[in-house]
């Protein structure tokens, strides 16, 4: 690779680049800043914006669009000399100012009134490369707005026609429902005639969009970005812990937007992670609740419900602790060293999921996600990733854009990329572990493994089958949780030796930690730990208030099994307290005191027990475990994908009046089906 | 220069008669695998012949045949001011060319002819919906003008008369292209006479082709 650079001067500094780089990559390899506004790092070149100009000296002798221009193409001097580029020469400057003019002829001195206003690309990159006067005198271009749905606002008379938003529908969301349309002065970014946007990916056109023109409808005037405070968290509506920032005024949260991480959501967010913060405000279990004799759920106090704890609790009773799916690690951890000394069970597998304890290499997968950029084929078994984790399904969108081939076991829908579909049952893999595979000889083969696959009663003899698969193919495998605290709460073995059916019968006690997607049984007396007044809140007996994610620090182990830091983004409401701390108050009543008094603490113990926790944003690989043998029945039972609607998966959800909307906006989406 | 929108009233379907199907799928055969959407240009403009303007439906049937979204066939169609994005005159759309070499020889008094006998406005239609009108850039033909355009027929040196003349006659039929001072192209006028150049021709290349090859119901003016 040495050898191929390619050498160049960059503003008389000499430097080796790879010759397939373009000019502004070069520029930026050195940290030189080039003015942008239609590039962008993972979004085709249009160059369309004219900002990025440079000088390249004995060239045309023109300013050249740096975004747009390889190194390779740059001709050497007359005696072979390096060529040489200028990105702040007189002719840069002048150029540059040049397009900015240009640029804001027809853009409205709006800003005091511009949500963008303090982080729009246009405003600084005016005030550092642009003039303080303006020469157009004569009336500015308006654009009529554009009705995108619930989420996206336009004010389309500031647009400057990047079109970044119609590149990501198009490339990265899939779905090519914007243009532009018209030409010259009069083109316009709109939607096919009026259609709002269906993508489950729409929000990151907020963020990608340079100026005010596509603002967010839910954040719509109420704070200015230097007023928030910004928190790194991890987001927990799916289980692939996208990297967030939440931006808080205040005790309130105002936004969530997405951090860069390569490994895990590059820098998109799905819209369900993006806005469901007006769920964090309603529907919030702010004080403890006691069930009466008339069966009424009636405000107490802390000590009162402990109290109503200890009657039902004695050294004889059962007591089962479920885990919810947003859970954190540090709440399952805490939680399971109470119920350990008062001699339960723990489980996390709700309703009769199939999942090995102990078998890491299945529930957490053999590759990380990056896995998927550079596998040649991909077999999904069980999952709707666009349903289950939007984003992984861009990858595997953008994989399959490079050629990759997608095969589909399970329910037929769109991805939003073309599959074949091999059936909805396990009888096409047997026919490829018998034939040995033949046609996937020395290639890179990646399985996805769906939730279809682990929950359904005959799940373990399913995976027996996935694991010959995918021995005989030496592939890849990525489980695709839907939970966020699964794969953290398996690394914790949070799981009883039995089943979740007859652990639950054999229970008299249930402390359910945020539990709310399943029935529990009448006859059970249940405590229920949770931050929003769901389901699961419904059926307790005993409800403690407890913090939700951004209001407490917490590890949450994503589906490939890295452990991720979130921190406390804002205050608890109410009476709430932390999970952990719950726990603790609960050891203490019940005279078996967890040996810990803050979470520094607790971590400590957590780490040197489960030492895969402190490894922080790393993906340990795990050993394989060999198959065993399967019976031919589970072959026939058709794969189910354990979410119909993306938008209302859990009570942070629920509890959102902008999930509800997009639910019922997008009911006939999910139930179209396609043909492949 | 106004951005167009495509019409408010669109019909419910667009079919690709017979013909212009195995027309189409001719073009799109022309294009490597994976590049059919190359086509979408040719496919417009025969969909414009077929019914007189490009309308929603027919959009979405070339994207259809094209596998392309609609919206990026209707990108190209909005790009280009040759494709009307609402309904032109049953018999003729006329473009009245009013760059310069035409609007000194009389252009402007050919628009308002056709203000008055048209329509008050571009692109509207008559009130029986026979005929509409645009004025257009030049199409070329200036030792010839003013000119105007129907369909891919040039109708040359018109003056005031000649052209009220020209608008009854499409109304009731399919007038023959060409000069209306007899010239046979765009030489000087009475040059046969005056020199001994002589052509056997009774009529030029492109009047021929209309005479011979009238087009077929498939594809209006």
């Amino acid at each position: 690779m040495e050898n191929n650079l390619r050498k160049i001067i960059i503003d008389d500094q000499e430097v080796g680049v790879n010759p397939a780089m373009t000019i502004l990559q070069a520029c930026e390899h050195i940290n030189k800043e080039i003015p942008r506004f239609c590039y962008h790092e993972r979004l085709s070149i249009a160059g369309n914006c004219r900002m990025c100009l440079v000088e390249v000296v004995g060239g045309p002798p023109k300013p050249m669009a740096s975004c747009a221009l390889q190194v390779k193409d740059l001709r050497p001097g007359p005696n072979g000399e390096p060529p040489v580029i200028k990105t702040n020469s007189k002719m840069v400057k002048k150029a540059r100012e040049g397009v900015m003019e240009f640029l804001l002829i027809n853009h409205p001195l709006d800003c005091p009134i511009c949500d963008q206003g303090g982080e729009c690309d246009l405003q600084d990159q005016a005030i550092a490369f642009g003039v303080d006067f303006s020469r157009y005198t004569e009336p500015k271009r308006a654009v009529l707005d554009v009705d995108l749905g619930p989420l996206v606002e336009t004010h389309m008379t500031r647009c400057i026609s990047c079109t970044r938003c119609v590149r990501f529908v198009t490339e990265v969301a899939g779905i090519p429902e914007m243009g532009q349309i018209g030409r010259g002065e009069n083109s316009e970014i709109t939607s096919y005639l009026g259609k709002t946007l269906k993508s489950e990916l729409q929000g990151n056109i907020i963020d990608l969009c340079p100026v005010g023109a596509l603002t967010s409808k839910p954040y719509a005037f109420t704070a200015r970005p230097w007023e928030l405070t910004k928190t790194n968290c991890i987001d927990i509506m799916d289980a692939l812990g996208s990297n967030i920032r939440i931006d808080s005024k205040g005790k309130k949260i105002m936004r969530i937007l997405p951090r860069n991480h390569d490994g895990i959501n590059e820098e998109w967010l799905s819209d369900k992670s993006r806005f469901i913060w007006d769920g964090l405000n309603k529907q919030r279990l702010d004080a403890p609740y006691v069930r009466n004799e008339e069966g009424k759920l009636k405000v107490s106090s802390w000590s009162e419900a402990f109290d109503v704890i200890l009657k039902k609790i004695n050294k004889s009773s059962k007591i089962l602790a479920l885990a919810g799916d947003l859970v954190s690690v540090e709440t399952l951890f805490s939680t399971k060293e109470l119920i350990r000394n008062l001699g339960g069970r723990t489980e996390c597998r709700i309703f009769n999921a199939c999942i090995p304890p102990n078998d890491r290499a299945l529930y957490a997968g053999t590759a990380p996600i990056t896995a998927i950029n550079d596998s040649e084929i991909i077999f999904i078994i069980g999952s709707n990733p666009r349903v289950e984790s939007p984003v992984l399904n861009a990858r595997i969108r953008s994989s399959w854009l490079k050629g990759a081939e997608v095969n589909l076991i399970g329910e037929n829908s769109d991805l939003t990329y073309g599959y074949n579909h091999l059936g909805t049952n396990l009888i096409e893999l047997d026919k490829i572990i018998k034939n040995n595979g033949k046609f996937y000889k020395n290639r890179k083969v990646l399985i996805i493994l769906g939730q279809g696959i682990f929950c359904r009663t005959d799940g373990y003899e399913a995976l027996e089958v996935v694991k010959k698969f995918k021995e005989t193919l030496s592939a890849e495998l990525i489980s695709l949780h839907v939970a966020a605290s699964r794969v953290g709460a398996m690394d914790l073995n949070f799981v009883s030796d039995s089943d979740y059916k007859s652990t639950v019968d054999w229970s008299d006690v249930i402390l359910n930690i945020g539990m709310d997607e399943y029935e529990i049984p009448d006859d059970k007396f249940v405590i229920y730990q949770g931050s929003h007044g769901d389901r699961g809140a419904n059926r307790a007996d005993v409800i403690l208030p407890s913090c939700a994610f951004s209001e407490e620090s917490g590890i949450f182990m994503n589906t490939e099994g890295r452990p991720q830091l979130s921190l406390k983004a804002c205050e608890k409401i109410g009476n709430a307290r932390e999970n952990w701390a719950i726990i603790r108050a609960l050891s203490e009543k019940l005279d078996c005191t967890l040996e810990y008094n803050n979470l520094d603490e607790l971590r400590k113990k957590l780490f040197s027990e489960y030492p895969i926790f402190a490894s922080l944003d790393k993906v340990k690989s795990n050993s394989w475990v060999k198959s065993t043998k399967f019976t031919k029945n589970c072959l026939k039972v058709d794969l189910k994908n354990i979410w119909s609607d993306h938008y209302l998966t859990n009570p942070i959800a629920r509890s959102s009046n902008i999930m509800a909307t997009l639910s019922k906006n997008n009911k006939e989406i999910y139930n179209k089906k396609v043909k492949s | 220069m106004i951005l167009r929108r495509i019409d408010k009233k669109q019909p419910s379907e667009f079919k690709f008669s017979k013909n212009n199907l195995s027309w189409a799928k001719k073009q799109i055969a022309k294009y490597p695998q994976d590049r059919q959407q190359s086509a979408v240009i040719p496919l417009l403009y025969r969909a414009q012949e077929q019914e007189g303007w490009v309308s929603k439906p027919a959009i979405e049937e070339i994207a259809k045949m094209l596998k392309m979204a609609p919206i990026r066939v209707y990108e190209v169609a909005s790009f280009y001011f040759m494709f009307h994005l609402s309904p032109v005159g049953e018999k003729a759309h006329i473009q009245v060319c009013g760059t310069t070499p035409c609007m000194l020889r009389g252009s402007e008094k050919l628009v308002e002819i056709c203000k008055k006998r048209i329509s008050k406005k571009q692109k509207e239609l008559s009130s029986d919906g026979k005929l509409s009108w645009e004025e257009v850039e030049c199409i070329g033909a200036c030792s010839n003008s003013p000119v105007v355009q129907v369909g891919s027929d040039y109708y040359e040196d018109l003056s005031e008369e000649s052209f009220v003349n020209l608008l009854d006659k499409l109304i009731d039929g399919n007038p023959e292209p060409g000069s209306r001072k007899k010239r046979f192209s765009s030489e000087p006028e009475g040059f046969f006479k005056s020199s001994k150049f002589k052509i056997e021709e009774k009529t030029n290349a492109s009047v021929k082709l209309f005479l011979e090859k009238p087009f077929s119901t498939d594809r209006k003016k």
